[in-house]
């Protein structure tokens, strides 16, 4: 239905844009320096006035007419139906949409829910009717308008380039919004999460199990929302990975561009990088099923005790899909290190592991813990890798051979499957996102920061 | 520190420096060796995983390109299939073809009695196959009466022994197959019966919970039309977004800011992204969970950053010479940029949108907030049906046990892998082709 | 071309201090300009180093055509020319700074003392130890002063004790004639140092490690007169000690400062001789176009 009526719309601008052209010719009387500007410009001054109010009402319409006919249903029921409490008539009026676009519906439907799905899909049928009446009205009203106010001396590319401009200024602040969006979705559900519970006891308390019991003398029958677990479990994880990945990442990037020859760089960097464009499901799945069992096994011929979804496989295999990552920051930030550095390292007689060691490393530090903290805040936010090879349970542990659970993989695990929207459970999701994303965020700035400055020294 | 003598300099020359620096020299040279053994130590480490890692999905994965099918003689029995005679299609429809497949099987094995013994005979066919036998005999109800050896889809247990990933010298209760049925298989692969025909069903089928049945078409399709959106809607905003900072924004507070939010909107976690589709799009707006429609709302604000970053760099590299010369002729700022500077960043900007699209075609984290994680046997139609997409199939499939899962999954892992080499290819060539040095 | 050039020769002739280390002339007349054979006496009584038959390529470029010249010990001697005439790429030839360019390859023979420097049994990290070298622009490490001076001698162990390094490093401060200027801020960063004082510190690093030979290309590009005028004395007094090779875009700096000079154009070695000589009585035609300011 929206597919045809924005492609009538669509039309009727194609339409519209070669009226005005037409039109501008013939106001021009064939002149074309009469006219302020070039024909085209007139028929896009015609498109915009047929397709952007009728676009505007449209998307507006299209917004609220669900929650109006809802409301109107609603409204028209018998009483007894009308008057349910808020959770069992949200259901009742999901059971009523189903109705009418014809699913399963979870319930057999008496006569008022059918008497209702019939009002329900008389109002719509009746809402879009008006939609295509109104957006079609509007868009031939704007043609007319259109075609009225054009002359030689309109200034249509100037009142076209100010549309255009609007709209471009428009999608530049996207950004700002999705920011926005992103802080109030997790800062409003989070608040609600911390009239559940304290503040201080999700940041400091020692016990997470979200799940709440059924019986009431069961232990954390509420449940339990202490996030330290997590948090550690997090920087062990993270902390496994940076081990991993920072050595391999850094000495592959002083190799290649210090040491290797340009031919071996052109082949092994790509290669390298091959690793950064890998979905990380697919490193979940390898952590998963190769590496763990590998560790697993290992470790018990070693005499070690190791959990099935130990906290070195998921570090291990993170720290893999990180080395690029650091390899690539760290490469442009030895680039940016002048030559004359080396220049006069080598011209003092230093060999090159001397003058790497001494002089680049010191030069580039900033810019190398610049991106050291990018790949920090990369390992903290990864999820994939941790949801498939990390273990559930939110053990208190340093041991890397433990099984432990991360702040990601349990934003996954809370808020995948059934969910009650106002459960503490769901909830806590938010507000570990919240942490999450505030750290994330510090991190990234400084970091930034930090290898602004760093570039700056050397530009 | 004691002050030096004050005139002449003190003659630091006791020694000569060439003895000086021999005496050190081979220390030097051994630890210069050892750092440049690290070099190649760590990158052959990096580049070691990435082989392994191709390796061992490869291995795991290319058996499920083909699939085991078994031989049967089916009786299309007028009594079961149409027992009124009158070609009623209802009832054809309606028909129990799973009788066929078992009256098919006990031919084979005459021999074989009793309750248990005959569910483990017929738990060597796929169930599929009672599918197959019906839509053979809708297109052509000709069949119906006749007798035909046809090739059956296998169960996954048989396919999995077929492959070898049965250890059969363990105890029969510990595999999953059983004594008898592994005999009536050799049986069978005796006599041609059995053989391996390239497997269609997984590139054709949506999801089962029967592996042999398990496809990807429908991750194939939601993936497809998640990324539509996210091309539409993050392709034309993240190039105006880049015209206008690169273009027509003055230097001000307000432009710094969207700066910095872009920057640290491409470093936010995917996950956090999820979040906002849940809390925005779902629990706002109302829009239905599992929808390739919010998966790609999602994706779109994630591959934004990447769109704008990439298309101001292909911006700035076009010269301000051509800014300048189509501004001397009086073409408008938006003449100028829409005639001369966009078709010249065109490419650059493609290159930015594919290798963003890449990366939005391998995500998961996000779409696993907004419910693309539900089992769905469906292929979706549209926008609004419910679906999931390639990576999370593959999430899916990860966590079951059965070997034959792990095969479709590494298989699934390399058709990803696929595209993802494909599009960057793709980028990697429009690179090539349309560069430019000025 | 007469009147002009008279007059930049004489202006030349009240510049030129006289120089007391001016040997003998050269006895090699000039007669075909177009002979790009080496013009002037390419040899020296008592050598430091002697190159022979030096061809530099840079991948397919030919940038160094069989240049033969000594250096002298304990003389200065500059190279000048126009831009791109290959006097720096020679000078990187003398301590092998041409190695860390991938395509740039060196045919020839240059000797030091009596070691020929592209043996194989010469170890490179051992041959720029004794010809130190000093860079176009400043380049303190971003290290303090005191670390930039102390680089060299502490990666050739030179020294075993610290306050073994912190007379060596005050010592090359000195003879740098840096000391006065930093000895109260050793620990500050060398970049926070004015550029003439920067490439003092590089002078100061380089001498650190006692080398034979100091090569300076282009020292005092990047610098003011007034810190140009103090690394120019500052040459003089290391001449006592150490060989010295200048590049140079100055003429006047090649005739305050060295004692013979060497023209370079397009890759050829056109003319060396006494800087007097080669500054009042060019016998090529090129290096009479050149310090006339014909072109350059």
């Amino acid at each position: 239905m929206l597919t045809y009526l924005l492609l009538t719309l669509a039309l009727l601008s194609a339409a519209g844009y070669y009226l005005g052209r037409h039109r501008a010719f013939a106001v021009a009387n064939g002149q074309l320096r009469n006219l302020h500007s070039l024909p085209g410009f007139y028929g896009s001054y015609t498109a915009l006035w047929c397709g952007l109010p009728a676009l505007i009402v449209l998307a507006i319409w299209m917004v609220l007419q669900p929650g109006m006919i809802v409301d109107w249903v609603v409204a028209g029921m018998p009483p007894e139906l009308r008057d349910l409490p808020p959770d069992r008539l949200n259901l009742m009026v999901n059971d009523l949409k189903n109705l009418v676009s014809g699913n399963i519906v979870s319930s057999t439907p008496n006569a008022a829910i059918l008497e209702a799905a019939n009002h329900y899909r008389n109002l719509q049928t009746i809402g879009n009717a008006a939609l295509w009446v109104v957006v079609l009205t509007l868009s031939m009203a704007g043609i007319a308008i259109g075609w009225r106010k054009i002359s030689p001396t309109l200034r249509a590319r100037n009142r076209v380039e100010q549309v255009v401009n609007v709209l471009l200024i428009a999608s530049s602040t996207i950004a700002i919004f999705t920011t926005i969006g992103i802080v109030l979705s997790v800062l409003f559900e989070s608040i609600r999460f911390f009239q559940k519970v304290p503040i201080s006891e999700f940041l400091f308390g020692l016990q997470w199990s979200p799940q709440t019991a059924l019986r009431a003398d069961q232990i954390g029958s509420s449940g339990a929302f202490g996030a330290v677990p997590l948090f550690t479990g997090t920087l062990l994880i993270s902390g496994i990975a940076m081990l991993v990945a920072v050595p391999i990442g850094l000495m592959s990037a002083l190799y290649l561009s210090e040491y290797a020859t340009p031919r071996f760089r052109a082949t092994a960097k790509p290669a390298l990088e091959v690793l950064a464009g890998i979905p990380t499901v697919v490193y979940g799945f390898f952590a998963a099923l190769t590496v763990a069992p590998l560790i697993r096994d290992l470790g018990s011929a070693l005499g070690f005790q190791v959990a099935s979804e130990s906290a070195m496989a998921a570090g291990l295999v993170m720290g893999i899909m990180i080395i690029p990552f650091v390899s690539s920051l760290s490469d442009d930030v030895i680039n940016a290190v002048p030559q004359s550095m080396r220049d006069g390292s080598y011209a003092l007689g230093a060999t090159k592991s001397e003058t790497i060691k001494r002089v680049l490393l010191p030069a580039a530090l900033p810019g190398i813990v610049g991106s050291i903290l990018l790949a920090v805040s990369r390992a903290i936010g990864e999820t994939m890798i941790v949801v498939m090879a990390a273990g559930l349970s939110a053990n208190l542990t340093a041991n890397p051979l433990a099984a432990v659970t991360t702040v990601t993989v349990q934003i996954v695990t809370l808020l995948t499957g059934d969910q009650e929207f106002d459960s503490a459970k769901t909830l806590a999701a938010f507000a570990l996102g919240l942490m999450l994303f505030t750290v994330t965020l510090i991190l990234n700035i400084i970091a930034l920061q930090v290898v602004r400055k760093y570039r700056e020294q050397y530009e | 520190m004691n002050k030096p003598s004050d005139s002449a300099a003190p003659d630091f020359r006791n020694r000569d420096i060439k003895t000086i620096v021999n005496a050190g020299l081979k220390r030097r040279h051994a630890a210069e060796r050892r750092f440049r053994w690290y070099g190649l130590i760590a990158i052959s480490l990096g580049l070691a995983f990435v082989a392994l890692m191709f390796g061992n999905i490869i291995s795991k994965g290319y058996p499920a390109f083909w699939q085991t099918y078994v031989q049967l003689p089916i009786r299309f029995d007028p009594t079961v299939i149409d027992p009124e005679g009158h070609h009623d299609p209802k009832a054809i429809e309606s028909a129990d073809y799973a009788a066929l497949v078992r009256a098919g099987l006990r031919d084979l094995f005459p021999a074989v009695q009793g309750r248990t013994e005959l569910r483990a005979l017929y738990d060597l066919v796929s169930s599929d196959a009672a599918y197959e036998l019906r839509s053979r005999v809708i297109a052509n109800p000709a069949l119906i009466g006749t007798s035909q050896e046809v090739w059956l889809l296998a169960s996954a247990t048989v396919d999995t022994l077929v492959k070898g990933n049965i250890d059969r010298t363990l105890d029969e209760t510990e595999r999953p197959i059983k004594d008898n049925q592994v005999g009536w298989i050799d049986k069978l692969q005796a006599s041609g019966k059995i053989e391996k025909q390239f497997n269609t069903i997984l590139f054709t089928g949506g999801d089962s919970r029967e592996p042999e049945q398990a496809g990807i078409r429908g991750a194939l399709m939601g993936s497809f039309y998640t990324l539509l959106i996210t091309f539409l809607l993050s392709f034309p905003m993240g190039v105006a977004t880049a015209v206008y900072l690169e273009e027509f924004a003055p230097k001000n507070r307000w432009t710094d800011l969207i700066e910095v939010n872009i920057n640290n909107l491409a470093a936010v976690p995917s996950i956090v992204f999820g979040l906002l589709g849940l809390a925005v799009f779902i629990n706002f707006f109302g829009l239905p969970r599992s929808a390739p429609l919010v998966g790609g709302l999602v994706l779109s604000l994630m591959t934004l950053p990447v769109i704008i970053i990439a298309g101001r760099a292909a911006l700035t590299s076009v010269p301000p010479s051509i800014r300048e010369a189509a501004l001397g002729m009086g073409a408008s700022k938006l003449q100028m940029v829409g005639h001369h500077v966009l078709p010249l960043a065109m490419p650059g900007m493609l290159t930015g949108a594919i290798i963003g699209m890449a990366r939005a075609l391998g995500e998961s984290a996000p779409l696993l907030m907004i419910g693309m994680v539900a089992f769905i046997v469906d292929v979706p139609k549209g926008l609004m049906d419910p679906a999931t997409v390639l990576p999370v199939q593959i999430y899916l499939w990860a966590d079951l046990p059965e070997r034959a899962f792990v095969e479709r999954t590494s298989a699934a892992i390399m058709v990803l892998l696929a595209f993802m080499v494909l599009m960057n290819g793709l980028a990697i060539i429009l690179r090539k082709r349309f560069e430019r040095r000025w | 071309m007469s009147t002009t050039t008279i007059e930049i020769k004489t202006a030349l002739d009240t510049m030129l201090k006289p120089n007391p280390h001016v040997g003998k002339q050269s006895s090699v007349e000039v007669t075909d300009y177009n002979n790009r054979q080496t013009v002037g006496k390419i040899t020296v009584d008592h050598p430091k180093m002697i190159c022979r038959g030096v061809n530099v390529y840079y991948g397919e470029k030919h940038a160094l055509k069989n240049v033969g010249i000594d250096i002298g010990a304990n003389e200065v001697i500059a190279f000048i020319g126009p831009s791109g005439c290959g006097k720096s790429t020679f000078l990187r030839c003398l301590n092998r700074m041409n190695d860390t360019i991938p395509v740039c390859r060196v045919v020839g023979q240059i000797k030091l003392d009596n070691d020929d420097i592209y043996d194989k049994s010469i170890d490179v990290v051992q041959l720029r130890a004794r010809v130190g070298m000093v860079f176009q622009k400043p380049n303190p490490f971003p290290k303090s002063i005191y670390e930039n001076v102390a680089y060299g001698p502490r990666i050739h162990g030179m020294v075993n004790t610290k306050p073994e390094l912190d007379d060596l490093v005050r010592a090359s401060l000195e003879r740098a004639g840096l000391i006065k200027e930093v000895e109260k801020r050793l620990e500050e960063p060398g970049t926070s140092l004015s550029g003439g004082q920067q490439q003092r510190l590089c002078i100061a690093r380089a001498i650190a490690v006692d080398p034979e030979v100091i090569l300076m290309d282009e020292p005092c590009s990047a610098l003011d007169p007034i810190a140009t005028a103090k690394i120019e004395e500052l040459i003089d007094e290391l001449r006592e000690k150490y060989t010295i090779v200048i590049v140079t875009h100055s003429m006047q700096q090649a005739a305050r400062v060295s004692q013979r000079t060497a023209y370079f154009h397009l890759g050829d070695l056109i003319e060396v001789g006494e800087t007097d000589q080669i500054f009042t009585n060019p016998k090529h035609k090129l290096t009479e176009d050149y310090i006339t300011g014909r072109f350059g």
